[in-house]
């Protein structure tokens, strides 16, 4: 294997990519609503081809504001089909983020068909080119796309850690919320736009799969291996980190077992969150498989017998 | 300088009207209220006045729009149409003069908190946006979680607790809140005799402080022990006044229709059975 700094940006890139999306992600896991990142990641496609046709230019400042305004509509649009058209939640997103995704690949074939904006590129993005795009500071040059995420991702820990209590409150019991006067509408909202906001961001760089895995899988992931938040916010971003350094290390060296070249690196990172889980799944110390198995066959030796009745 | 009011109003008449219909020491008034589901009535032209320092039982049939009259005076639903006066003003300035105990499967009890940090949320009101839970608010939510009994359940992450415990936490929230009016969703619902006794005591110190307390309540078998006030609801106000007056067989067979037979008789069939 042969490790270069190009191997050490992707890398970084892409553990920014995953912790900037583990951390919202964790209160749409909370929630139930994972799925909202899947939905809005697809549905900012249109909103990318819009401004392009507007803009004329590939400026992706612009084309980032597009998709970020369409992601936080899909919010919207979901939220009314399901009070109006009387269907739960998860119908009304696959409603609305099917027929935005559908229409942005219609705009991008018809409108943009002769220049660089690839349908494909967008859903498996290009990390291994992220290295190469890069800005100066000072003497020392970063990958464009590692400085987007760095800012998306003090952004995201900077609104978590500032409504903190807000975020919990609303996400465990919004009516109590409601009731002392924390509108759980507008920190919905909120969410949703960090959501859309770091999914942006985060595809441009590396793809809607990475974006969808690390928005729920290390979230997941953590709630199997803790109750408290906070750790379980903590372990999330550990999570995240280790699924792209061990994604990556993965498709360097996994491919030649079977005498390939090379595989796609988001791909395996988001393989590589998915074998996180599962080990957590299997050695939790609460509620892992092995622990139940083995308090299984211990059988009800070590139960401490209840108080006696008096 | 009453005239000048009606004067210088539109409706000059209706001013004058709500201010006798929603004077400041009345904890709950509501005044014509109606809400609706998708067109379809839940509650219809609702007047009350409940009177301070009173424990008052909701009582009637499923769905017969108890929890909805809850909510709606919480402002959690819209209403078609009417007024409700906390004290003599609408809710959103009266926020910290209500607790409230929804219904405790209106949430998710697997989420990860301790039953310390839910109990905490009950001050939040005082807070406000940004600002952080402070020592003094942990050890008001402390005194609020010991009240009700489970001191020593304070950081045991929520699903760990029995049905019964979890209903307390839910309880010590509102009693966190250092409310005047307390408004209960079916408090007593699917907990276990021991709960339902603690409960039924903190309501009487409740009461014995002055503070009045909503609560919607299902078992008939109870409610002449536990309420000295009622209102007997099926879409509409059956009957509401103090429990003596109110709580009798016509008044009963009005709210629940013809069920009443069959309902008395199965409550008489389980109290024999558990006794």
């Amino acid at each position: 294997m042969n490790w270069t700094s190009f191997d050490t940006w992707l890398v970084v890139t892409a553990a920014l990519c995953a912790v900037a999306c583990a951390l919202p992600g964790c209160f749409l896991v909370l929630r139930k609503m994972s799925m909202m990142g899947d939905a809005i990641s697809h549905a900012v496609l249109p909103g990318i081809a819009v401004a392009f046709i507007i803009s004329g230019s590939r400026d992706s400042l612009i084309m980032f504001l597009g998709a970020a305004i369409v992601g936080v509509l899909t919010a919207v649009f979901t939220q009314w089909i399901s009070r109006f058209g009387h269907v739960d939640r998860g119908a009304a997103m696959g409603i609305v983020f099917t027929t935005l995704f559908a229409l942005g690949l219609l705009l991008i074939v018809r409108a943009a068909d002769h220049v660089d904006l690839d349908p494909g590129c967008v859903l498996y993005g290009a990390i291994e080119f992220t290295p190469l795009d890069t800005i100066e500071i000072g003497p020392v040059s970063f990958p464009r796309a590692a400085l987007v995420l760095t800012v998306v991702l003090l952004l995201n820990l900077a609104i978590i850690a500032l409504l903190f209590k807000e975020l919990r409150l609303s996400s465990f019991d919004p009516s109590l919320a409601d009731t002392l006067g924390y509108s759980s509408q507008a920190l919905h909202y909120l969410l949703m736009t960090m959501v859309a906001v770091t999914t942006v961001a985060a595809f441009e760089a590396v793809g809607s799969i990475i974006v969808i895995a690390m928005l729920i899988v290390p979230p997941a992931t953590a709630l199997l291996l803790t109750h408290r938040l906070i750790p379980m916010i903590l372990i999330a971003c550990v999570v995240a980190v280790l699924s792209a350094l061990l994604g990556h290390l993965g498709a360097l060296t996994a491919p030649s077992w079977f005498g390939f070249e090379a595989t796609t690196s988001s791909g395996m990172m988001a393989f590589a969150a998915g074998v996180l889980f599962f080990l957590a799944w299997c050695f939790s110390p609460s509620e892992g498989q092995l622990i139940v198995w083995l308090r299984h066959r211990k059988g009800p030796r070590d139960l401490i017998p209840p108080p006696e009745i008096s | 300088m009453n005239s000048l009011i009606k004067s210088m109003s539109p409706k000059g008449d209706a001013v004058d009207e709500n201010l006798t219909a929603h004077p400041d020491n009345v904890p709950l008034a509501v005044h014509d209220l109606t809400v609706a589901y998708h067109r379809k009535p839940v509650l219809w032209d609702i007047d009350l006045d409940i009177p301070e320092g009173k424990l008052v039982g909701i009582v009637g049939p499923n769905g017969a729009g108890k929890s909805t009259l809850i909510k709606a005076c919480l402002d959690l639903i819209p209403r078609a149409s009417g007024e409700i006066g906390i004290y003599g003003k609408p809710y959103q300035q009266q926020r910290h003069l209500v607790g409230y105990v929804p219904q405790r499967e209106s949430v998710d009890w697997d989420f990860p908190i301790s039953a310390l940090d839910v109990v905490t949320m009950g001050t939040y009101r005082q807070l406000g946006w940004f600002r952080r839970v402070k020592r003094a608010q942990k050890e008001r939510a402390m005194e609020a979680i010991e009240q009700v009994g489970i001191g020593h359940l304070a950081h045991r992450q929520i699903s760990q607790l029995s049905g019964g415990q979890q209903q307390r936490v839910f309880l010590a929230r509102a009693l966190a809140q250092d409310a005047k009016l307390y408004l209960m969703d079916e408090p007593f619902a699917a907990v276990d005799a021991a709960t339902e006794e603690a409960i039924v005591q903190l309501l009487q110190t409740l009461n014995e402080k002055g503070k009045t307390v909503l609560v919607v309540h299902h078992d008939l078998a109870t409610v002449k022990r536990y309420f000295d006030w009622l209102v007997l609801l099926n879409m509409r106000v059956v009957e509401t006044g103090p429990t003596d007056e109110v709580f009798t067989t016509s008044n009963l067979e009005k709210t629940y229709g013809g069920k009443l037979n069959l309902l008395s008789e199965a409550a008489r069939a389980l109290q024999a059975a558990t006794r």
